[in-house]
């Protein structure tokens, strides 16, 4: 017991040193996959058939694979289209060789997937008449849809945004398997260290339950600025 | 101009059903025409079809003596040449709405300033300026921090109201304003719409509300089944209604 | 045509694992909606702490303590007992069940309480007992409501499933994949017939899925 302790508290650093990564996995996958999400989800309601069905077609595929899959195929599908290549010899292989950019650039394609289909939604659930009201006052299209419509289905998305978020957080530690050294990859290759199998585990999963606790926190304070039309008159 | 709007045969049809068969009008400025007329008579969809919210099948439409140029298409319908003249006519038929329809997620000022910042252009320090004079014109100043969801119907219904004044419009478009709203909210929001009136505004207003048309109206429409039955100032058409469904109406609706 | 041994494995953990993640949720949503305030507890711990963790922690945790567990078990039952690796089909299915039956709690939960009280007031009044107000009222019912959630929660069994690669287990689709492109390294190729497989289950899936919809909303429309 005092022997697991021990090495609990020698564990415990070197684990909070991959915390940032996990974090920094996260938060740039979000950025960028929920960024892509506004075109995807424009897309897939657009009359047009060409812009329609590819749209809907990458949601259904980026939901309907598992993310290991993606992951896989991104990392070991582009990583066998660089080598012997020019890219091998420019600025960019840096960024290539490392699976970090490749779990983010997965990560994100898939967010936008997801968030794509939730945003989709949210656009739908607009109430009309609010819109309605644009069109009468003279606002263009672009202006619509840029002052009311997204504004409007962002609100609308938040609560499950949150939960997506959270998702996406523990989706992170799939990037262990491609040698990314965040949490999840860090307490692995200390299980092969130490020959001990649970206490990184467990540490691990403390501080995974920290990091969503954290992270469920900053998403209501968000959540409720964004919401502040809902709540008592102040 | 003296002639602010002007309609001129217009038709709409529902797929099947046509629901406007041939409706002319016209409004000088100072007008106050009240649209009466039962449910499925046509008096919501013509007001619609002015700026454009439906598009008529055939017709004209007239503000300020400009014409909303249209396109007949293959099946019957039309559609707007020129969107662009088409948003720009908008933002000068400012519309007030049964179910309100004010941005729920901007508060009360804001909703006021919002189209006159990004449709007109107006700076928003101006824009601020004109949205507090209106505000206190409709009596609801004191609420310009709170959000929709927080004031009563005839609350909401006023600063509506301000929103389309906000914009200086040729026209005021009123469709069925106080239909929503519990009975004793109704007053507030008929007593702004008077002041209105009396202040020479230009306003089309479809109501139930046949006193209120019988008061303030300097002409009443009678619509049914999508023509106009009958036409003129309240006397003769409150008064002495000429057509046997006008009087079927009034008495039905007797206030 | 390795692959589509790949995926009748994918669809055999699926399954299995899909089957514990029922009877767990049912069990789990009973006790969160119980009188007794242990079982209560219990189930939310269970909820909250899986919901909280990676997959693939809680896959590795279950998979190592699951095999500890059962040899400690069998080490005091037999005397001569060796040491044995544990089958990884078996851990995957357990440990992904374990994981499932934490969501499949809250949906179960969520639909039960969607149920109108009247109905089950209605059932009290013709004198049934409680048992036989869960067997014929209540869980018809919350079929209804949980038919989304547990759609939703068996996709995401099917695609979780692939996780049992981390184990060891070289059988799944995703392996098949791998495997395939590791060998003539034509990764992209073959990977993509994997997901290309994969999304032919979710099709299936998801027909399914909308049939069994109508079916339970058929005196709804």
């Amino acid at each position: 017991m005092d022997d697991s302790l021990a090495l609990f508290i020698e564990i415990v650093p070197t684990l909070l040193a991959a915390v940032p990564v996990t974090l920094v996995l996260t938060f740039l996958s979000a950025v960028i996959g929920n960024t892509l999400a506004l075109p995807v989800a424009v897309g897939s309601l657009s009359p047009h058939i060409y812009l329609r069905y590819p749209s809907l077609f990458y949601i259904f595929v980026m939901r309907g694979t598992p993310l290991l899959a993606q992951t896989y195929l991104i990392y070991y599908g582009l990583g066998e289209l660089f080598p012997g290549t020019w890219v091998q010899q420019s600025f960019l292989w840096p960024y290539l060789r490392d699976g970090f950019w490749y779990a983010i650039f997965a990560f994100s394609l898939n967010t936008a997937g997801y968030t794509g289909e939730i945003l989709r939604g949210a656009i739908l659930a607009v109430p009309k008449g609010e819109i309605e009201a644009a069109r009468a006052y003279g606002f263009s299209r672009f202006l619509i849809f840029w002052r009311v419509t997204l504004p409007r289905a962002i609100q609308i998305c938040l609560p499950t945004m949150t939960g997506e978020t959270i998702l996406l957080l523990k989706a992170t530690s799939l990037a262990s398997l491609i040698t990314v050294w965040e949490v999840m990859g860090t307490a692995r290759q200390i299980q092969k260290v130490t020959f001990r199998v649970y206490e990184p585990l467990i540490a691990a999963g403390i501080l995974y339950i920290l990091m969503v606790f954290v992270l469920t926190r900053l998403m209501m304070v968000v959540e409720q600025s964004i919401n502040r039309h809902r709540l008592a008159p102040v | 101009m003296d002639t602010t709007l002007k309609v001129e045969d217009l038709h709409k049809k529902f797929g099947a059903v046509e629901v406007l068969k041939g409706v002319s009008l016209e409004a000088r400025t100072g007008d106050v025409i009240a649209m009466i007329g039962s449910s499925g008579s046509g008096k919501s969809t013509l007001l619609r079809c002015i700026n454009l919210l439906e598009t008529p099948n055939s017709g004209r439409v007239y503000v300020n003596g400009e014409l909303i140029r249209m396109k007949p298409l293959q099946d019957g319908t039309a559609k707007p040449e020129d969107i662009k003249q088409v948003e720009r006519i908008r933002s000068k038929l400012a519309m007030v709405f049964q179910s309100f329809n004010l941005w729920t997620h901007r508060t009360i000022l804001e909703n006021v300033i919002e189209a006159p910042i990004h449709v007109l252009g107006l700076p928003r320090k101006e824009a601020i300026e004109r949205a507090e004079i209106l505000l206190a014109k409709v009596g609801i100043a004191e609420k310009r921090n709170f959000y929709p969801n927080h004031l009563s119907g005839g609350q909401q219904q006023r600063a509506a109201i301000a929103r389309a004044l906000a914009m200086e419009p040729s026209v005021l478009l009123f469709d069925e304003p106080t239909s929503a709203l519990d009975p004793e909210l109704i007053g507030e929001v008929l007593q702004v719409m008077r002041k209105l009136a009396e202040e020479g505004r230009t306003m089309l207003v479809v109501t139930h509300e046949i006193g209120f048309a019988r008061d303030v109206a300097s002409e009443i429409v009678f619509l049914h089944k999508g023509q106009i039955e009958e036409k003129g100032p309240p006397r003769e058409v409150i008064g002495s209604p000429k057509s046997e469904r006008l009087r079927q109406f009034l008495s039905a609706t007797r206030h | 045509m390795r692959f589509v041994e790949g995926l009748v494995v994918t669809v055999e953990v699926s399954v299995a694992a899909y089957c514990i993640s029922l009877i767990l949720g049912l069990i789990g949503a009973g006790a969160k909606l119980s009188n007794s305030k242990v079982a209560r507890g219990i189930a939310d711990l269970y909820t909250t702490l899986v919901r909280a963790l990676p997959e693939l922690l809680l896959l590795l945790l279950i998979y190592f303590s699951g095999a500890d567990a059962l040899k400690f078990i069998l080490s005091l039952i037999s005397e001569d007992f060796e040491d044995f690796e544990i089958n990884t089909f078996a851990a995957a299915v357990a440990a992904l069940g374990f994981i499932g039956g934490a969501y499949m709690t809250e949906v179960m939960r969520g639909a039960i309480l969607s149920i109108p009280n009247s109905q089950i007031e209605a059932a009290k009044a013709c004198g049934m007992s409680r048992f036989l107000t869960l067997r014929r009222v209540i869980l018809p019912q919350m079929l209804r409501y949980a038919l989304p959630g547990m759609g939703n929660l068996w996709l995401s069994a099917t695609k979780d499933s692939s996780l049992i690669s981390v184990l060891g287990n070289t059988q799944d689709l995703l392996f098949m994949g791998y495997r395939a492109s590791a060998v003539t390294k034509h990764y992209g190729f073959f990977y993509s017939v994997a997901a290309i497989l994969f999304l032919a289950i979710t099709i299936i899936s998801m027909i399914v899925i909308k049939m069994l919809e109508a079916r339970v909303n058929r005196g709804y429309r």
